[in-house]
């Protein structure tokens, strides 16, 4: 019962994440500039407070320590659940609650490897055509370029797999740590909906203007 | 009508058990899905069979013994109904219907589609009532008690412990059953003075039959023959939490 | 060979635990009169308690509380399952919560009256003053009773009663009072208090030195049978509706309980005394294995018909006021559609009898609710009767809101069942009955609601005192596992399954019950007359033999074996039909369910005869097909005279 208080802690930690990932991604929006010296400008944010770097390296822990409560929570509630059905059903079954429910723990491996690839892309540089430190823009620019269509392809699928399980995961959290009763059961679904949709349009919004060079 | 059924056979709980086909030529769309299970029994029995055990008693929908899964679903295929009122005007003629039992490590198979779901008693008994002895209640209207409240109790006590909750369950979880219960004793103004140790006893004796965690996949409000809201869940959820919280805090 | 139907008449049966004296203070008096056990002496005390319904539930969780040691049976997977789970209606209590000039006075009067006058006052009484206390005690267990927007308890009227004085649970009262009661039996589970045996079915009764002292259970799954000793046993077996095959009762709902105890001495009271509740949804083929029960709330909107024209098959809607027949509005104008449970079968029967019933077979009257729905609109009709709609249509797969409902009467409840005293103790010491199981508190019919109003009663405040007195004053030596009574009812339970087993005929049990519970309905239903009762009394002895000879129970008794369970129970059966058909027989008159067809006024209704039958008749076994002995317990009548009932 603990591990769920976790997944829904992590979860949303993450989400707080994803959102401000989100809006520094739309600085794109406002020219090459503009994003560059965002990303600088979070290298440098609280200095001389903190060291060159430090908030960012104190979201990455963060982050790290969140992925790994929430993968573990994750496969230990899995592993639970394969112990409560022991024998399963000749016939399966039919999916009657959601399918974003249902696909929560592929869906999960599938963003985990995709977070694996985005950081070598753009973090790290080292799969990225470009690949400059610091040179956001271009790179962001050169991964979806047209002849990468694949790549983008790749980003639009993964995108909308994070999607989903934002709009199960959200909703869920909050179920989980008891906000949701008769009354706003419905409404809290639809703003878990309409959260999700809003992060995958603005996650979706930068390599579509990419590949079609709007930025 | 002519139905063609493939029905889980398994002598005991030791028996590995596998599915086996019947069919029944002679079933009408009148017939409930336990009548459907009586004449092939009847058939069975004259031709030196072993009728197909399985779990029934009222036949009207409120005993919750009746327990297999019909297609996939538990109860089958109609919204808040269970097997018991289930009628065969439902399916087609010629319809092939897999009937299984209810699946949970919590609710081992006894034979065929008879199941022991015991751990539900032991729930109860860990936490779920008032402790009001005989003979200690103050008269009925001492204590007014909200409509809305009053209706809301209602609503979660209308389970009937089928354990359907648990066989839709991805996760075998008991969600749905102990977020019932924790709801109707919790709205209650008697039960408020339990409130807390309720749930802690309860969760704890949930976790340790077996049951699975919930994931809020919703399929157990689905498959609830008496439609018990999802809300519930968060009741539990929301209960426990502060449950923890007070237990800290008085530690 | 003696026939059946003879029987002899023996001693008077006598109630020698009531108190005499002012009805208002008999209870306060037995209760102060009652021995008390010493509350260490309590944790030493072992009682066996058979069924886990309202009954039976209740006083296993009382007993516990009082710190007794109690072992709990019943043949269902949980407790919880019992069939008190799906009475419907509401309880009744004399609180006079509504101001309406209802009392415990007026309670006991109604329950004597609408008894028609073959239930004991004083239990009465008893009964009614306790309604209070079951509402109280049923609160604080977290009962979700209805409400009104002030949150104070809401009542209605309900079956015919001219006070309001149920309270209800929408239409799951009997469902909601049970899990409480279960709720309080699982705590005392916990509490170390009750040891619980689900699936496990009672197959005979220990006495030993004439006191009982013990059963012989058969665990369900392992087919195991052993016995159980204790120092007093107590039966919460329910009614015995099932020997009519088709009924409202579940469909594991068996005498078999009851029905060893009374082959072992305890005398069986009124048995034909049985309730047939007019509002079922009717049969619709062969394969109808149970009656499912629709509130009798329908009757305060909908209107009973059927055409005036015999064979009259046209869609209802198309068949013109001029046409129809509102039979009951027409023979009962000052009640129309509200008449007693009792009458309201009865016409319908008779109409159905003329030809002009409706439905598969002409087994079924119209239940209209076109006028109303006219009237109040579809809404108000969807928030009054909404889930009974949605049942309806669930089972028989037609709209009522479009076309009339179908009822015809079933078999619901059985007023009849072992004798007990004030104490609810059998004609066995150490054996006491509660619940519908026992005879006591409903005599010829029992009132809407008033059923789980006497197993909380039963359970929750009668036995568990009055246990109590038996108790302390008899002698509690354990019994030895090995004495010879204990053995010889082991015995005689492996014998029974040994032979169910080994018979191998050519006819499933089914195919003998519901042969069995067709001759039961046709001759000893709704109307019984002489010859009807004697033919039956002929074919049901050839019939048991038969099922000796040529039933076929599959599988091995070291199992899980669901037709060798069915097969103990219809044996059962088989006995008590005789003796329900020959009680029937031999009252000779009509009071409340109980219709003789010789004993009727001018205008068709029951004609009771307080002369020659003003008493319980209580049978004394005396083997399988032979002439049982009848024990006559008077009734006599300080507080309500009798009188003809009328609902015209």
């Amino acid at each position: 019962m603990v591990l769920k208080y976790v997944m829904a802690a992590s979860g949303a930690a993450m989400l707080l994440y994803l959102v401000l990932h989100m809006i520094g991604n739309l600085k794109i929006f406002f020219g090459a500039d503009a994003l560059d010296s965002y990303s600088a400008w979070l290298r440098t944010l609280l200095e001389p407070a903190v060291p060159y770097a430090g908030v960012l390296w104190a979201i990455r822990v963060i982050l790290t320590v969140a992925l790994v409560a929430h993968v573990v929570s994750a496969i230990v509630l899995a592993r639970r659940a394969r112990a409560a059905r022991p024998v399963r059903y000749v016939h399966r079954q039919p999916v009657q609650g959601s399918y974003a429910a249902r696909t929560m723990r592929w869906g999960g491996v599938i963003i985990l490897l995709f977070a694996i690839y985005h950081v070598l892309d753009l973090t790290t540089g080292t799969l990225n055509p470009n690949g400059v430190h610091g040179a956001v823009h271009a790179n962001v620019v050169a991964d979806f370029d047209p002849s990468r269509w694949y790549l983008t392809l790749f980003y639009t699928l993964a995108v909308l797999t994070v999607g989903f399980h934002v709009r199960h995961g959200l909703w869920s959290g909050l179920q989980t740590f008891g906000r949701s009763n008769a009354l706003t059961q419905r409404a809290l679904k639809t703003f878990a909906f309409v959260f999700a949709a809003v992060l995958v349009v603005g996650f979706l919004s930068v390599p579509f203007a990419a590949t079609f060079g709007l930025v | 009508m002519r139905l063609h059924l493939k029905v889980w056979r398994q002598h005991d709980a030791d028996d590995r058990g596998s599915m086996k086909r019947y069919d029944v030529d002679d079933a009408s769309p009148d017939m409930s899905f336990l009548e459907l299970l009586d004449v092939l029994n009847e058939k069975l029995t004259v031709d030196g069979e072993e009728p197909v055990a399985f779990d029934h008693d009222c036949r009207e929908g409120i005993c919750g013994a009746c327990s297999m899964v019909i297609d996939g679903q538990p109860h089958g295929p109609e919204k808040a109904t269970t097997t018991c009122q289930l009628h065969l005007r439902h399916f087609k003629d010629g319809d092939t219907i897999t009937v299984e039992p209810f699946r949970a490590g919590a609710f081992p198979v006894v034979k065929d589609l008879v199941v022991d779901r015991g751990a539900f008693d032991r729930i109860i008994a860990a936490g779920g009532y008032i402790s009001a002895p005989t003979g200690s209640a103050p008269d009925a209207h001492a204590v007014p008690v909200p409509k809305d409240q009053a209706d809301r109790a209602f609503t979660a006590a209308a389970c009937i412990g089928c354990g359907a909750c648990v066989a839709a369950c991805p996760n075998g979880s008991g969600s749905l059953f102990l977020g019932a219960k924790i709801t109707h004793l919790g709205e209650m103004p008697q039960g408020r003075p339990e409130r807390n140790s309720r749930v802690l006893a309860m969760v704890e004796e949930h976790d340790a039959s077996g049951f699975g965690g919930c994931t809020n996949t919703g399929e157990c409000a689905v498959a609830c023959p008496k439609e018990i809201p999802l809300d519930v869940i968060s009741q539990l959820n929301r209960d426990y939490l502060a449950a923890r919280k007070a237990r800290r805090r008085s530690a | 060979m003696t026939t059946y139907s003879d029987f002899t008449i023996g001693e008077p049966v006598a109630d020698r635990a009531a108190p005499d004296g002012p009805i208002e203070t008999r209870w306060e008096r037995r209760r102060f009169g009652v021995k008390l056990v010493n509350p260490a002496n309590k944790r030493k005390m072992h009682v066996i308690v058979v069924g886990t319904g309202l009954a039976g539930g209740s006083a296993s969780a009382t007993l516990a509380e009082l710190g007794y040691r109690v072992s709990s049976f019943c043949y269902q997977d949980s407790p919880r399952r019992a069939h008190s789970i799906a009475a419907q209606g509401g309880i009744n209590a004399a609180k006079n919560y509504r101001n309406d000039g209802d009392s415990v006075h007026r309670l006991f009067y109604d329950t004597v009256k609408g008894g028609d006058f073959r239930a004991r006052e004083s239990n009465v009484h008893r009964l009614a003053e306790i309604s209070r206390q079951i509402i109280d005690q049923c609160v604080a267990q977290g009962v979700p009773f209805a409400r009104e927007y002030g949150g104070l308890l809401d009542n209605r009227s309900f079956g015919g009663a001219q006070v309001s004085r149920t309270f209800y649970a929408r239409g799951q009262t009997g469902q909601q009072l049970l899990l409480g009661a279960y709720q309080a039996l699982e705590r005392q589970v916990d509490a170390g208090g009750v040891t619980m045996y689900p699936r496990h079915e009672m197959l005979e009764l220990i006495v030993v030195d004439g006191h009982a002292r013990g059963i012989v259970a058969r665990d369900l799954i392992t087919g195991e049978t052993r016995s159980h000793l204790a120092d007093a046993v107590v039966l919460a077996s329910g009614g015995y509706g099932n020997v009519f095959f088709l009924s409202t009762n579940a469909k594991g709902c068996n005498v078999t309980a009851s029905w060893r105890a009374h082959r072992k001495g305890a005398l069986f009271a009124n048995p034909c005394f049985t309730q047939i509740h007019p509002t079922c949804i009717p049969v619709s083929g062969d394969h109808q294995s149970k009656l499912t029960l629709m509130s009798e709330s329908l009757r305060n909107d909908g209107r009973v018909w059927v055409p005036l024209e015999k064979g009259d098959d046209r869609d209802p809607n198309l068949i013109p006021e001029a046409e129809r027949d509102y039979f009951l509005e027409r023979q009962y104008p000052a009640f129309g559609n509200l008449v007693p449970r009792d009458i309201a079968s009865r016409a319908a029967k008779n109409v159905c009898d003329e030809g002009r019933g409706v439905g598969p077979g002409g087994l079924g009257v119209f239940l209209d609710f076109a006028e109303v729905i006219r009237r109040l609109g579809r809404p108000a009709v969807e928030a009054r009767y909404g889930n009974l709609f949605q049942m309806y249509q669930r089972i028989t797969g037609e709209d009522p809101y479009q076309v009339p409902m179908r009822i015809y009467p079933a078999v619901h409840y059985t007023m009849g069942g072992l004798w007990v005293d004030y104490d609810l103790q059998s004609t066995i010491p150490g054996l006491f009955v509660v619940g519908e199981a026992n005879f006591s508190d409903h005599g010829a019919n029992r009132l809407g609601a008033s059923a789980l109003m006497q197993g909380l009663a039963d359970g929750y405040f009668v036995l568990p005192s009055t246990i109590g007195d038996y108790l302390a004053t008899s002698d509690h030596d354990p019994v030895d596992p090995d004495h010879p009574a204990v053995k010889a009812a082991e015995e005689e339970v492996a014998q029974r399954i040994d032979t169910l087993l080994s018979i191998n005929g050519t006819r499933t049990v089914d195919s003998f019950h519901r042969e069995l519970g067709h001759l039961m309905w046709e001759h000893c239903g709704m109307e019984r007359t002489e010859a009807g009762l004697r033919k039956a009394l002929d074919r049901i002895p050839e019939l048991r033999k038969e099922f000796w000879e040529n039933v076929l129970v599959p599988g091995t008794g070291v199992e899980l074996n669901q037709s060798l369970e069915r097969a103990g129970r219809v044996g059962d059966f088989f006995e008590l039909a005789e003796l329900m058909c020959l009680d029937a027989l031999h009252r000779n008159e009509s009071c409340g369910g109980h219709f003789r067809a010789e004993s009727q006024t001018p205008d068709g209704e029951a004609a009771r005869d307080d002369e020659h039958f003003s008493y319980a008749a209580a049978w004394e076994f005396t083997g399988r097909g032979e002439a049982p002995v009848l024990h006559k317990e008077d009734l006599t009548f300080e507080y309500v005279a009798p009188t003809q009932r009328s609902y015209k």
